[in-house]
C-alpha cells in the first residue's frame, strides 16, 4: 500500500504532534515549557472536545489528552497508560527535562515504551528558551540508570516528522523508552514536510502490559522497581545489557557522506549537521577532502557506521552547540575499539555552547584548523 | 501428602464457608508463594492488605484490578496478591494509577501508598487528581512517620506520639509545623459526589467496608475515592503491645475516623 503524501508548510513543532497522530498514538500526557508547548497545543486540536473527541486514523480510538499539574505527573501517567497497552507520549525540555527524568529512569527499569518528545532549551538551568544541543547527555544517560533507551537526533523537519513516527514503533517493538531529540529551531521553524501516513508494514501494534492475561487461570504480573538483594538486580542489568547490546544492531543508524576520499571527517548531529553537511558541500567545492558522519540515534551509536567513518582518517573535528556532550558519546565508543588505526586519528572540536552555527562558522573553522 | 493438598472439592468449600462465619477468611486473591509477608511483625499494612484482600474477593474484581503501589514501607506489597501489581515512588503512584484508568477505563485501579508519598513529596497528585475527580481509588496508609527510612518525622507526626529520629524532642509544632489531615483537606477541594474516608486499623471489619465503598464507588464510575487507613507502626514507634494500642487511639483525637459522600 503507498504512503498517502500531504505536503504542507507548518511549525516543526505542529509536525511533530501531526507524526504521532500518524503513528497511532491516542494518549498524551504534557506540561507547557517553551520551546516544546506548541507540541501540546497541536495535540489539543487534533484531540478535539474532549466530550466527543477525535478518533485516531490508525486504531479507531478516541484521542485524549491531559495537561498535567507537573512533569512527574505526565511522565508517569504516559507510564501508566502504556501499562494499560495504548502508546502514549509526552513532550518536555531543560528543566522539565530534569524532573521526566525521575519516570524515564522509571520506564527503563520496567523497559516501558514511553514516547518523548524533547525540544532542547540553550545553556544551564532555567538559561535561554532558544535551541542548544546541551540535554544531549541528560536525554541518553539522565537518571539512575545505565542509558538503555533509544534517542533519535532528527536534523530538520522532514526528519522530525518521520523519525517521530519511527520512535512509536521501535519502543514498542523493542521495549526501551525512546526519545526525538529536537531543539528550539527545529520547533519553532516554519518549513516544508510531507505528512504522508505510515507506512503500514513498520506499525507495531502496542499490547498490554498489565491485564493482558484475561484467562481463568491467570497469573498475576507483579512487576517491581525495588529490589533487595544486589545479585537479583545485578542479573536483570545484565540481562538488558546484552539484550540492548542484541538490539543496538537493529536500530543503531547514521548517515555519512564523501567518507571514501575524506582526510578528515566532520561529526556533528541534529540541526547542527545540516549546517555541516551544507559546509562539506562547499568544502569539497574548493578541493578540501573533507567527509562528513552524524549518529542518527545518539542512543545507541551505530558502531560499525562509525567505525567506517573514522578508520584511517586524519582527524575528525567535532562540532556541536555544546561543550562535548556529543563528542563524550562517541569518544567512548571509540575508545573501545582496539584498532589503532581508529585510536590514532586526531580530535578537533568546534564547540560553541548555546549558540547557532552556520555553514559559514564551518567553513571559517575549517580553513583555519584543517590543513 | 497429595491427598492431603488436594482435599475433595465438595469438603473444601464446605471448610471455607465454615471458616467464614468464625475468623475473616483468607483472601483468594492473596498470592500464597509470598507469604508470609515481608512486614514487620505489628506492623499496620498486613490488616489494610488483608482487608483489601477480602474487598476485592467479595466484589469479585480480583481479575479486572491493579494494585499499584509506592516506595516505602508499601513496596513490600509488591507480590501480595494474585492481582497484576506495578510499583513506583514518591507519590507518583496516583499518576501511573490515572494513566493506566484513562487507557483502560474497564480497570479497577487502586493506588495504594504511605502518608509520605501521597501527602509530602507527591501531595500535587493527590490534589489534582481529586479536583479533576480522576475515576481510581487511592488508599493511604497513615502511620505517622517515615517507617522504611527508619521511622523519621512524617507531615503527619503528632504531638503525641513517640519521638521520631527527626524529632527527637517530639513535634513541636512552633519549629516542626502541624500534622497534615489528608481526608479533611480533600474535602475543602473536592468535588460532589466523591466517596472520602478515614478509618483505623484496629477495626478491621468498618476498614474492610469503607474499602469496599470505595472500589464500588470507582466501579459505579462515580470519580476519585479514597480511603486514609490509619496504622501501627510499633517497630519505629519503640511501642510494645498496650503502648502501640495507646498510641493509635491519642492518634484518633487527632484523626478522626468517618466517611463521606461528598
Amino acid at each position: 500500500m503507498p504512503q498517502k503524501e500531504n505536503r504542507q508548510f507548518l511549525q516543526g513543532n505542529v509536525v511533530a504532534a501531526h507524526a504521532a497522530l500518524a503513528a497511532g498514538a491516542t494518549h498524551f500526557y504534557g506540561y507547557p515549557i517553551t520551546p516544546s508547548s506548541e507540541i501540546l497545543e497541536t495535540w489539543v486540536n487534533l484531540v478535539g472536545d474532549p466530550a466527543k473527541p477525535n478518533k485516531s486514523p490508525v486504531t479507531k480510538e478516541p484521542l485524549q489528552y491531559l495537561q498535567c499539574e507537573d512533569e512527574m505527573t505526565s511522565g508517569f501517567a504516559m507510564i501508566g497508560s502504556c501499562l494499560a497497552g495504548k502508546k502514549a507520549f509526552t513532550t518536555t525540555a531543560g528543566p522539565g527535562n530534569i524532573l521526566m527524568q525521575d519516570a524515564f529512569s522509571a520506564a527503563e527499569a520496567l523497559r516501558i515504551p514511553t514516547v518523548a518528545l524533547i525540544m532542547q532549551r540553550g545553556g544551564l538551568s532555567t538559561s535561554t528558551v532558544i535551541y542548544s544541543q546541551e540535554e544531549v547527555t541528560l536525554t541518553c544517560l539522565g537518571g539512575n540508570g545505565e542509558g538503555f533507551r533509544v534517542v533519535y537526533s532528527p536534523h530538520n523537519i522532514q526528519e522530525l516528522y518521520d523519525y517521530t513516527i519511527k520512535a512509536f514503533n521501535t519502543a514498542w517493538k523493542y521495549r526501551y523508552p525512546t526519545f526525538v531529540l529536537g531543539d528550539g529551531y527545529q520547533g519553532k521553524m516554519h518549513g516544508e514536510v510531507n505528512l504522508h501516513t505510515m507506512d503500514p508494514k513498520s506499525y507495531v501494534k502496542p499490547k498490554p502490559i498489565l491485564l493482558s492475561n484475561k484467562g481463568k487461570n491467570k497469573k498475576s504480573v507483579n512487576l517491581r522497581n525495588c529490589y533487595d538483594q544486589e545479585e537479583e538486580i545485578y542479573e536483570i542489568i545484565e540481562k538488558y545489557r546484552k539484550d540492548f547490546a542484541r538490539d543496538s544492531k537493529k536500530i543503531a543508524e547514521s548517515e555519512s557522506l564523501f567518507l571514501d576520499d575524506a582526510e578528515s571527517v566532520i561529526i556533528s548531529h541534529g540541526i547542527v549537521s545540516t549546517a555541516a553537511k551544507e559546509a562539506v558541500g562547499r568544502l569539497r567545492k574548493h578541493g578540501q577532502k573533507i567527509g562528513f558522519w552524524r549518529p542518527i540515534t545518539l542512543r545507541p551509536i551505530d558502531l560499525p557506521g562509525l567505525l567506517k567513518a573514522v578508520k584511517g582518517k586524519k582527524e575528525i573535528i567535532y562540532i556541536e552547540s555544546a561543550l562535548g556532550q556529543l563528542s563524550r558519546l562517541i569518544n567512548d565508543e571509540l575508545m573501545s575499539s582496539n584498532d589503532n588505526r581508529v585510536r590514532n586519528v586526531r580530535i578537533k572540536t568546534m564547540f560553541k555552547p548555546a549558540l547557532g552555527i552556520s555553514p559559514r562558522d564551518i567553513t571559517d573553522f575549517i580553513s583555519k584548523n584543517v590543513s | 501428602m497429595s491427598a492431603r493438598r488436594r482435599p475433595p472439592k465438595n469438603k473444601s468449600s464446605q471448610k471455607n464457608s465454615a471458616s467464614n462465619s468464625v475468623l475473616p477468611s483468607f483472601p483468594k486473591c492473596y498470592k500464597k508463594n509470598s507469604k508470609p509477608h515481608k512486614f514487620c511483625p505489628g506492623c499496620g499494612h498486613p490488616i489494610v492488605l488483608k482487608m483489601l484482600g477480602q474487598a476485592i474477593d467479595e466484589l469479585k474484581i480480583q481479575n479486572k484490578s491493579v494494585f499499584l503501589i509506592d516506595i516505602g514501607c508499601s513496596l513490600l506489597a509488591w507480590d501480595f496478591y494474585n492481582i497484576d501489581t506495578t510499583q513506583t515512588h514518591h507519590g507518583r503512584t496516583i499518576p501511573v494509577a490515572l494513566g493506566f484508568k484513562r487507557a483502560n477505563p474497564e480497570a479497577v485501579v487502586i493506588a495504594y501508598l504511605g502518608d509520605g508519598g501521597a501527602y509530602s513529596i507527591g501531595m500535587q497528585h493527590l490534589v489534582h487528581a481529586t479536583l479533576r475527580n480522576e475515576n481510581i481509588t487511592t488508599i493511604v496508609v497513615n502511620n505517622m512517620n517515615y517507617g522504611m527510612t527508619g521511622g523519621q518525622m512524617a507531615p503527619t507526626t503528632i504531638t503525641e506520639q513517640p519521638p521520631t529520629t527527626t524529632a527527637p524532642f517530639g513535634r513541636k509544632e512552633k519549629y516542626l509545623g502541624t500534622p497534615l489531615k489528608g481526608p479533611e483537606m480533600l474535602e475543602k477541594i473536592g468535588v460532589p459526589g466523591q466517596y472520602i474516608a478515614r478509618m483505623s486499623v484496629d477495626v478491621p471489619p468498618q476498614l474492610k467496608l469503607t474499602l469496599k465503598k470505595a472500589l464500588q464507588h470507582q466501579m459505579d464510575k462515580k470519580g476519585f475515592s479514597f480511603v486514609e487507613a490509619l496504622s501501627y507502626c510499633p517497630n519505629n514507634w519503640k511501642t510494645n503491645a498496650a503502648e502501640t494500642i495507646a498510641t493509635l487511639q491519642k492518634a484518633k483525637q487527632e484523626f478522626p475516623t468517618y466517611e463521606k459522600e461528598l
